[in-house]
C-alpha cells in the first residue's frame, strides 16, 4: 500500500504536470465544439426556467417591472375560471389522441410490411399527409369537415346520416382534431415501419412451428420487440401533445368564422364554447392578452412539471434509446 | 394439396390487403384532392357541396398573389427557415461532434440537459424569453425565433449525435493518427460521412420553421411586415372575407416546397425520421 504511494508520489509530478497540460488542452478543444451548445442550454433553459419560476411570485406586464406578491399568481390558479376547462381539454386530447395515433400507426406500418408489391409507393401515399404544414391540413379539415357544403356531410347526408358539425359543436371540435391527427399520422408510421421490420424472422418461425397463432406470435414475439419504439412514441406523443396549439387555434379561427384583425388571433381561442382551449393557448392568452405575465408563468411552471415528471417517469427505459455508452 | 389450397386463400388475402391500402391512400389523399378542387372554383361555388368545378379557374392562383402580399410572406418565410436551418448546422454539428466522439467530464450531464430541452414544452419558457427578446427591442421581428439558432437547437443536435454514434471509432482515430486535430477530423473524416443525417436534419429544421406557428404568432402577430406564411394563412380568410377558392390556393402553395423538398431528398428524410425512432 505505502510502496504503492511512493511510486505514486515519485511519478506523479512528471505525470501531473503532462496530464494538466493535456487536459487544459483537451478541455479548450471540448470548449471550441461545445460553447454554442452550453451558452444555449444556459440562455434558452436555464435562465428562462429560474426566470419563470420567479416571476411566477411576480406582477408586471411589459410596462411595469416586476414587483413581488407572494403567492397571489398562485392562489389565482384555483379561482382562474377557465384553467379547468383547459387543462381538461389537453387532458382529454392527451389520453385519446396519442393511444389513437399509436395504433393507426402500428396498424398501417404492419399492413405496410405484410406487402410484397408497391410497399414504396403505399408508403408515400401514406406518409405525404404528414408533411403537411400543421396551418394547412387544420384549414383543409375544417372545409373538409364544414357543416352543409363540406364533403364529409355531403357524403354522410347521401347514406341517410345527419352528420355532426364537427369543429362548429362543443362535443365534436375535440373527436375532429383527432381525426385531423390521425390523418398525419405518417412520421409515426414509418418509425413503426422500421421498428417492425427489425424483429428477428426466426423467433416468429420458431413461434409458428410450436403453434402459435397470428395474435400469440404479435402479442408475444413482435410487440416485446418494438417495446422501446412503442415507449418513445407515448412519451413524444405525451409531450407533443401537452404543446398542442397550433391546429387547435387554427380549427377555432377559422371555424368560427369571425373577422379578426391581425393581431385579435386569439380572440377566437376556445371555439366552440372553450372545448378547443388547450392549456397551452390558455397560458398564451393569460400572457399575452391579458398581460398577466406572472399569472401566465404559473402555468409555465406547472407544464414544465407535468411534462418533465413524465419524461422522468420514462427516462430509464429512454436511457437504452439514447445510446449505450452512457 | 395443402398448396392448391393456400393459393386461392393467398391471392384473397392479397386482394384485401390490396383493397385496405387503396382505401387508406384514398383517405390520405382525399383532403389535398378536395383542396386542390376548390382552389379552382369560383368563389360561389365555394358555398356549395358541389366537388368537381363547374369551370375552371387556375387563374385563382395569380389573383391569390396579386391580392395578398403572399410573396412578401413566402420571402419572410424561408428567410426564416433558409437562416435558422444555417445557423442551426453552424452550431449543432460541433456540439453534436463533442458529444459523440469526445470524451469528456460532463459530457452525459449535457446529454441529459440536451433531451430535457428537447422535451422541454415552448410554452413553458415563453414568457421569460419574450421579454429578454423585448429588451433587445427584436420583437415584431423573426429574429427571435432564428438568432437561438446559432447555440444549437436540441432536437437536432440529439439527432444529428445519434447518426454521428453509428460512425465507427476507427476512421477518427486513423486521421487523429495521421496527426489531424479534432476540427479537421470533424470536417475532413466525419463530414463526408455524415452527409445523411446532416440532410435529414437540416429538412426537419426547414420544415419546423416553414410549418411553425406558434414562434411567429408569438412575436410577429403585431407586425404583418414579417408574418410567415403559416401564420398569413391563418388570418387569411379574416382579411378578405372568406374566399375558400384563394384560401385552398395559398394553402396548396405553401406545400409545394415541402413536399418538393421531400421528393429531392426522400432517402435520407425516410432515414433520418426512422433514427429519431430507432434506436432501441
Amino acid at each position: 500500500m505505502s510502496s504503492i504511494t511512493l511510486t505514486g508520489d515519485r511519478v506523479r509530478p512528471v505525470l501531473r504536470r503532462g496530464s494538466r497540460h493535456r487536459s487544459w488542452r483537451s478541455r479548450l478543444v471540448v470548449l471550441s465544439f461545445m460553447a454554442p451548445a452550453l451558452i444555449g442550454l444556459a440562455v434558452f433553459l436555464g435562465y428562462p426556467l429560474a426566470a419563470a419560476v420567479y416571476f411566477s411570485f411576480t406582477r408586471f406586464s411589459l410596462l411595469n417591472p416586476p414587483e413581488f406578491v407572494g403567492l397571489d399568481n398562485w392562489k389565482y390558479l384555483f379561482s382562474d375560471p377557465l384553467v379547468g376547462q383547459a387543462a381538461y381539454n389537453t387532458l382529454w386530447l392527451t389520453v385519446v389522441m396519442v393511444p389513437a395515433r399509436m395504433l393507426a400507426a402500428l396498424l398501417t406500418a404492419m399492413l405496410l410490411n405484410a406487402m410484397k408489391r408497391a410497399r414504396g409507393l403505399y408508403r408515400v401515399l401514406f406518409y405525404l399527409p404528414a408533411l403537411a404544414p400543421p396551418v394547412t391540413s387544420t384549414i383543409a379539415f375544417v372545409l373538409l369537415l364544414k357543416p352543409q357544403t363540406g364533403p364529409v356531410d355531403a357524403f354522410l347526408r347521401t347514406l341517410g346520416i345527419d352528420g355532426p358539425r364537427w369543429f362548429n359543436d362543443p362535443a365534436w371540435a375535440k373527436p375532429a382534431l383527432v381525426l385531423l391527427a390521425l390523418w398525419g399520422v405518417g412520421d409515426l408510421m414509418i418509425i413503426f415501419v422500421a421498428a417492425l421490420l427489425d424483429v428477428p424472422v426466426e423467433q416468429h418461425e420458431a413461434a409458428a412451428l410450436d403453434g402459435a397463432n397470428a395474435f400469440q406470435r404479435f402479442r408475444y414475439v413482435t410487440l416485446p420487440a418494438i417495446n422501446p419504439v412503442i415507449v418513445f412514441a407515448a412519451i413524444t406523443g405525451v409531450i407533443g401533445t401537452l404543446q398542442y396549439f397550433t391546429q387547435a387555434a387554427v380549427a377555432a379561427s377559422v371555424a368560427s368564422n369571425q373577422v379578426t384583425g391581425g393581431g385579435g388571433v386569439s380572440g377566437t381561442f376556445g371555439y366552440p364554447e372553450n372545448s378547443m382551449l388547450t392549456y397551452p393557448m390558455w397560458l398564451y392568452t393569460e400572457g399575452f392578452r391579458y398581460n398577466l405575465f406572472g399569472y401566465a408563468n404559473v402555468m409555465a411552471v406547472v407544464l414544465f412539471v407535468v411534462s418533465m415528471t413524465v419524461t422522468v417517469v420514462l427516462l430509464k427505459r429512454f436511457r437504452t434509446f439514447i445510446g449505450g455508452d452512457r | 394439396m395443402n398448396t392448391q389450397r393456400t393459393q386461392p386463400k393467398r391471392f384473397l388475402v392479397f386482394v384485401a390487403r390490396h383493397a385496405i391500402a387503396i382505401a387508406l391512400a384514398f383517405m390520405f389523399l382525399a383532403p389535398v384532392l378536395f383542396l386542390l378542387l376548390t382552389s379552382f372554383m369560383t368563389s360561389d361555388q365555394t358555398f356549395t357541396s358541389d366537388l368537381w368545378p363547374h369551370s375552371w379557374h387556375p387563374e385563382n392562383y395569380a389573383a391569390v398573389f396579386a391580392k395578398t402580399p403572399l410573396l412578401k410572406y413566402l420571402g419572410n418565410t424561408v428567410l426564416y427557415a433558409c437562416l435558422s436551418t444555417g445557423f442551426m448546422l453552424l452550431s449543432s454539428i460541433p456540439a453534436a461532434y463533442g458529444l459523440a466522439k469526445l470524451r469528456w467530464r460532463g459530457r452525459g450531464l449535457t446529454m441529459t440537459l440536451i433531451i430535457c430541452m428537447m422535451m422541454l414544452p415552448a410554452q413553458v419558457t415563453t414568457v421569460p424569453l419574450y421579454m429578454l427578446w423585448a429588451s433587445a427591442h427584436l420583437t415584431g421581428t423573426l429574429w427571435p425565433l432564428i438568432l437561438p439558432m446559432l447555440c444549437g437547437d436540441a432536437f437536432s443536435i440529439f439527432l444529428l449525435r445519434q447518426f454521428l454514434v453509428t460512425i465507427p471509432d476507427d476512421y477518427l482515430d486513423a486521421a487523429r493518427m495521421d496527426g489531424c486535430g479534432e476540427w479537421r477530423t470533424l470536417l475532413r473524416v466525419v463530414l463526408p460521412m455524415a452527409r445523411p443525417g446532416i440532410a435529414a436534419t437540416a429538412m426537419f429544421s426547414f420544415f419546423f420553421a416553414w410549418n411553425d406557428y406558434y414562434g411567429p404568432l408569438l412575436y410577429t402577430s403585431e407586425n404583418d411586415d414579417h408574418w410567415t406564411i403559416s401564420l398569413a394563412l391563418a388570418s387569411f380568410r379574416s382579411l378578405h372575407h372568406v374566399e375558400w377558392h384563394l384560401v385552398s390556393a395559398a394553402t396548396l402553395i405553401t406545400m409545394v416546397p415541402v413536399i418538393t423538398l421531400f421528393f429531392l431528398a426522400q432517402k435520407a428524410f425516410v432515414q433520418g425520421v426512422t433514427l429519431t425512432g430507432v434506436k432501441g
